[in-house]
């Protein structure tokens, strides 16, 4: 099979998950939207590896797995603690980093 | 000359330094005997000279030269510079000159200064002044004469503003200082020149090796060096700061501003005589200088009514007749330094005179204000009368033999020269004879324009004689007035003397025969004398300035010296640094300034973009990524 079918893959995965954080609301769903281009990332990663026949991509690929758990715990904290705090899990209320 | 004795010579100046040193050190504790150290310290160093005297005087002339060195002072490569004294009879002369009337105006300052609280601090300065003078005159390198030289013009300085606390005092100060400083910028130069053209800066391999050098530069070695006597001696055009100078203690200006200090530049001159002979249009340019300043001072000293400054345009002047003498080679060098010794006694003198004046009528300087004192000061008249006949060069006082020697000096050579300076020459000394009859006669003879109860409108004042401590050295510095110039022209002695330093000169006839000279000079000198004797001694003479002439009214405020220096420098230099404060505040100053609001605007600007909202910057974020792929796809295709 073509591996750049894989590519292909990788980077309308990525497309939906940019979408998804940039049109949606939702905390939630904006953070589902990252972990999608996290996993899209990952599989052009593996690919790289592959087509150059070298462990240096899939290495990588493990290393962003490991961040993006760690990112999964504090992430979903933060969202929980703002939710309880403020009543809403939308994006747009949060824009208290304005100067 | 014994090693014993060479050895002395850095405790000439060593002295007097550790008695201001002292001075200085002990503060308050040391005014109840603070100025007996000082006179001490001076006398100690006078002693110490007369001993090398003795011992210079009992070898034979050849030998008479000597230099002795304390150590390497200054080790850089091709430059070494010794901590070396030079003892020669030039060099003992000023010696001499400086501790024995130093000392001698000590002592008058213990009696002149009693009612001053910083009396100790004005000993302390008398004895810095009198090392540093004695380190300049001392020194047997250029470097080394330059630190006594910086180290009077110190000493001028303080005690010029000793009396600080009133405004001009202070302002006078600095203006001697600043006027100096142009002179010390001539040294400095020459010094360089010297270093550039001969390696070195002692005397021995500079004076030794001017003849071999190119014209040209020995010419502008000795324009700076004239520029540095200049500003030290007051000669023209760095004159204007020595009339303001007298706002110092009265033996300040008898010490630094008449007898010693002031007559620097002259030794200059005469000790790079070897330079200046290989460079004969620096020579001409010194006599020139030395006749403009003679008849400036003269003109001057005709017009002022304050005793001091007329005595210092008279200084001016007489130091004007050194620096001719100077400039017209071997045959004047011996006179220079020998009219610079006599000036010394009788212009000492004239000073301590006027300031035992001062004392006995409340410190006023006005001499319209005087009149008719012969009665009542008869020590200061009979003393200050042999300085003023001294002074006038009336035989056999001492001025006589020197003022008279110069002049005879002029007129010899060939060409237009002779005729010119010895005529100036003649010219000054009529006037000369004016101004010092019209101080002496508006001080102490004509009617009296003051009284004791100040009826009239005439002011109030109880003149009366010094004390001892006073008059015994203004006696001294008389006797030197009477009989000093006749003591050492016994037999041209002291041409002699000098001749190790300044070489033989042959003497040659004068355009004008001697008799001729010494008759014209005398009968110019009766004229002047009987004309002040006519004018301030059997007329009345007003007590304001009257309405006079364009020439007196100039006279009357120093030709104009302040409001040229004001024109031709101070404004245009004022001017100067107003247009680069300008130009660094509009152009330097406003680029970056400009730069920097420009970065601040953009700032501004860019801080507009910070909305808060995540998504917002997740876009920028993404569409930059966008950017930078269009970029490397870009370059890829090209490259490709």
């Amino acid at each position: 099979m073509e591996l750049t079918n894989y590519l292909y893959l990788s980077v309308v995965l990525f497309a939906l998950g940019a979408t998804t954080v940039l049109l949606r609301r939702n905390t939630i769903v904006v953070f589902m939207g990252i972990e999608l281009m996290l996993n899209a990332t990952n599989l052009a990663l593996v690919t790289f590896a592959r087509m150059h026949g070298d462990v240096t991509g899939q290495v990588l690929a493990f290393f962003v797995m490991v961040v993006a758990a760690a990112e999964v715990v504090v992430g979903l904290a933060i969202i929980v603690t703002i939710f309880r705090a403020r009543r809403s899990a939308s994006v747009d209320d949060v824009n208290l980093l304005k100067s | 000359m014994t090693t014993q004795t060479l050895s002395l010579a850095p405790w000439l100046v060593a002295t007097p330094l550790i008695g201001a040193a002292l001075l200085l050190l002990i503060g308050r504790r040391g005014d109840r005997w603070g100025h007996w150290l000082g006179v001490l310290a001076s006398t100690a160093t006078f002693v110490i000279g007369l001993v090398i005297l003795l011992d210079m005087l009992g070898v034979d002339a050849e030998q008479r030269v000597a230099t002795s060195s304390v150590g390497t002072w200054i080790d850089a490569g091709p430059l070494t510079v010794d901590l070396g004294f030079q003892l020669d009879p030039l060099s003992m002369t000023f010696v001499m000159l400086v501790t024995f009337v130093g000392t001698l105006i000590h002592v008058y300052s213990v009696a002149y200064m009693s009612h001053d609280h910083d009396r100790r601090r004005f000993f302390a300065y008398l004895n810095l002044f009198v090392a540093a003078m004695l380190l300049l005159v001392l020194a047997d390198n250029y470097l080394l004469l330059f630190v006594g030289w910086e180290g009077v013009g110190l000493a001028s300085y303080l005690l010029i503003g000793f009396w600080d606390h009133h405004l001009p005092n202070a302002v006078a100060g600095k203006k001697a200082f600043l006027m100096n400083r142009v002179g010390d910028m001539g040294l400095i130069v020459a010094m360089m020149l010297m270093l550039a053209t001969f390696g070195a800066l002692d005397f021995g391999t500079v004076l030794g090796s001017a003849d071999a050098a190119d014209q040209g530069l020995n010419t502008a070695i000795g324009l700076m060096l004239l520029l540095a006597a200049c500003g030290k001696s007051a000669q023209l055009p760095l004159q204007a700061w020595l009339g303001d100078a007298m706002a110092g203690p009265t033996p300040v200006s008898a010490l630094i501003h008449a007898a010693t200090m002031v007559t620097a530049g002259v030794y200059l001159l005469v000790r790079s005589g070897p330079l200046l002979e290989a460079a004969p249009d620096a020579q001409l340019v010194i006599a020139i200088v030395g006749a403009l300043t003679l008849l400036f001072g003269a003109v001057v000293g005709c017009a002022k009514d304050d005793i001091k400054k007329a005595l210092a345009a008279s200084t001016m002047s007489q130091i004007g007749y050194m620096m001719l003498a100077a400039g017209l080679g071997p045959i004047g060098y011996a006179f220079a330094i020998f009219h610079l010794v006599t000036h010394g006694f009788f212009k000492a003198g004239l000073f301590l005179g006027a300031g035992s004046v001062m004392h006995g009528m409340d410190d006023d300087v006005d001499m319209r204000r005087f009149g008719g004192l012969w009665r009542l000061l008869p020590v200061t008249w009979i003393t200050m009368g042999f300085g003023w006949l001294a002074i006038l060069g009336v035989p056999p006082f001492s001025g006589f033999w020197s003022k008279d020697k110069i002049i005879e000096a002029a007129f010899v050579g060939e060409g237009w020269r002779p005729w010119v300076f010895g005529t100036v020459a003649l010219v000054g000394a009529g006037i000369t004879a004016y101004y010092m009859s019209r101080l002496f006669f508006m001080t102490f003879a004509g009617r009296r324009r003051w009284s004791a109860d100040g009826a009239d409108g005439t002011v109030e004042r109880h003149p009366h004689e010094s004390p001892l401590l006073m008059t015994v050295p203004m006696v001294v510095l008389a006797l030197g007035s009477v009989g000093l110039g006749w003591v050492l022209a016994a037999g041209d002695g002291f041409v002699h003397w000098l001749e190790p330093v300044t070489g033989h000169a042959e003497h040659d006839e004068p355009v004008l025969a001697v008799p001729v000279i010494i008759g014209l000079t005398l009968t110019l000198v009766v004229v002047g004398a009987a004309l002040a004797w006519v004018q301030y001694a059997t007329r009345a003479v007003p007590t304001t300035a009257p309405p006079a002439p364009a020439l007196v009214r100039a006279a009357r405020v120093d030709l104009h010296q302040d409001d040229v220096n004001e024109t031709l420098v101070m404004r245009p230099g004022q001017y100067l640094t107003r247009s680069m404060v300008f130009a660094d505040r509009t152009a330097v100053d406003a680029g970056w300034l400009g730069l920097a609001g420009g970065v601040g605007r953009l700032g501004s600007w860019l801080r507009g973009w910070q909305s808060g909202y995540a998504r917002q910057y997740a876009a920028i974020t993404l569409g930059g990524l966008g950017v930078i792929v269009l970029v490397i796809w870009l370059v890829a295709t090209t490259a490709g």
